[in-house]
């Protein structure tokens, strides 16, 4: 049984459509990301999700539970963007107070450790910095012991160090066993973190496969550059079936390919004992599968 | 229960903790009454006031001052705060109800608003022979369905005021006419006889609260009234109270 199951889901506020049809499944163990530009309509089907909005259209279940049961709250951690705590509340307050929430609750003390957030334990929520305040909405999301924890746009506002953190925090949380849905609008982060995605745009998912397949669907052209130690042949890398050009950019090799060309261009430049100085090889990524399914750029 | 009881421990901390907010809703009016009933003229009776003196006079309004400030001001500010920070809708993630957050604001202004109050009468009757309450009953009845008359109205301001910012804005006429018609700002006995008798019927009653302190008990109509609008505002504020 999947542990979300979202089935054409549709939400409009008055005649502002926010969510067109929106259907995917979230498998025990994955973490599933939802990408798309602000505005997509991502928040909203989180939020539907998660209870807080009720579908116009469309059926959706957790746990085999409609989002509106209460039974739902005590297994599923969400992580809201926007959302903050009363200034003067301190870190280790607050972890005790949201885990008497639950029936079976983390050990919160545990959770601070594991969040970085030990030094910070009397600390108030107005003096916490930005990462430090995004990692104690983490744990609060977690202090329940959900299965199902739902992050929304986690790393925006943080610095590249606090994002890198915060990314490797999710993978822990994923080897503890919790499924996750991710909604970001980073690349980066999508292609690093997720085992699946849903693009989602104007409302509607334009896409759902594996950061790879994703890009696998675009465009699978790379291309191979390099400086060879000693004179190479075009007509050489021309004769490799996977080679479909070569261009010369001063000393430099441009070679385009398709398939598994690097592995054929560095192996027939093994056979002839040429070194390549300087070899890079660029290949479609997300951002370039962004464009091409929804004909824009992510930011723009 | 568990929850409400946690979150109210949790709340009260809070409301502790922003010292200047608890020290002057709980002690401003006894401080303002020491300060007053230091000039000996306020000590000394009067025709004015019925051969009463002008602090026996003046102490119901320091009741309003208590009763405005909390629920008028600080409660709904807190609240709309705690709304606009997302506060309200992230406890509504999990198993808990977000009422309860509501039920301990409640439940702490308004015991704090008790605190002031029975501080003020002891202040009184120690330091100035202020007589106790006459009615001890009436005088609980009066400030009950007063107070629970303007904390109602604090809870609309709180309903409909989309930030803190603009909950103070929507909140200050209440809070202006509460403590002009409670003779915060002048003394009743130079406000205009029909301002007097409006006066009696605007929240928290300070008429009702001076007959059931120094007088003959409090009107039966005036208790009527505010319990009246205790009620009405609350159904208003619990119709467009929003968590989000």
């Amino acid at each position: 049984m999947p542990v979300i199951e979202v089935t054409n889901l549709h939400k409009r506020y008055g005649d502002k459509v926010a969510v067109d049809d929106v259907s995917f499944t979230v498998e025990q163990g994955e973490i599933f990301g939802i990408l798309g530009p602000n505005g997509a309509g991502k928040t909203t089907t989180v939020e539907c999700i998660g209870g807080l909005r009720h579908p116009d259209g469309g059926k959706v279940r957790v746990l085999g539970l409609d989002p509106r049961q209460a039974e739902l709250r005590q297994r599923l951690g969400i992580q809201l963007q926007e959302s903050e705590l009363p200034e003067r509340l301190k870190v280790w307050e607050a972890l005790d107070l949201y885990s008497s929430f639950y029936r079976s609750p983390a050990d919160w003390n545990h959770l601070i450790d594991e969040l970085g957030l030990a030094e910070k334990r009397d600390t108030a929520y107005k003096k916490l910095s930005g990462g430090q305040k995004q990692r104690l909405s983490v744990a609060l999301a977690l202090v329940g012991n959900p299965e199902v924890a739902i992050l929304d746009e986690l790393t925006t506002g943080l610095d590249p160090q606090a994002r890198r953190d915060t990314w490797d925090l999710v993978e822990q949380i994923r080897a503890r066993g919790v499924t996750i849905l991710l909604v970001t609008h980073f690349m980066e982060e999508a292609e690093r973190l997720c085992d699946r995605i849903a693009v989602i745009d104007a409302g509607q998912v334009v896409a759902i496969d594996s950061p790879a397949g994703l890009v696998a669907r675009v465009n699978d052209e790379q291309r191979i550059t390099f400086r060879p130690a000693a004179p190479v042949d075009d007509k050489l890398l021309l004769d490799l079936p996977e080679v479909t050009g070569v261009t010369r950019a001063g000393a430099r090799l441009v070679v385009t390919g398709t398939g598994n060309a690097l592995a054929a261009v560095t192996s027939v430049l093994a056979q002839h004992q040429v070194v390549a100085h300087e070899l890079r090889v660029e290949q479609a990524n997300l951002d370039d599968a962004f464009v091409q399914l929804t004909g824009r750029a992510l930011h723009d | 229960m568990a929850a409400l009881v946690k979150v109210t421990v949790v709340e009260s901390r809070l409301f502790l903790r922003d010292v200047a907010n608890a020290f002057f809703a709980v002690a401003l009016p006894s401080l303002i009454l020491v300060i007053l009933g230091a000039i000996p003229a306020l000590r000394t009776p009067d025709e004015t006031f019925g051969g009463q003196r002008f602090v026996d006079f003046f102490v119901p309004s320091l009741v309003v001052i208590t009763l405005a400030t909390l629920g008028v001001n600080t409660m709904p500010v807190r609240l709309a705060t705690y709304r606009e920070k997302g506060i309200l809708r992230r406890l509504s993630t999990t198993p808990v109800n977000p009422a309860n957050l509501l039920i301990a604001q409640l439940l702490i202004n308004g015991v704090a608003a008790i605190v002031a109050v029975v501080l003020l009468v002891l202040i009184g009757r120690l330091v100035f022979d202020i007589p106790l309450p006459q009615h001890p009953l009436g005088f609980v009845a009066v400030f009950i369905a007063g107070g629970a008359s303007l904390f109602a109205l604090g809870l609309v301001a709180a309903a409909v005021a989309p930030t803190a910012r603009s909950s103070a804005a929507v909140a200050l006429p209440i809070f202006f006419v509460s403590m002009f018609f409670g003779g915060v700002y002048l003394p009743r006995f130079l406000l205009p006889e029909f301002l007097v008798r409006i006066g009696d019927y605007v929240p928290p009653g300070v008429q009702a609260l001076q007959d059931a302190w120094t007088g003959t008990g409090p009107e039966p109509l005036q208790l009527v009234i505010m319990a009246a609008i205790a009620v009405a505002a609350s159904v208003v504020a619990a119709r467009l109270f929003r968590w989000e």
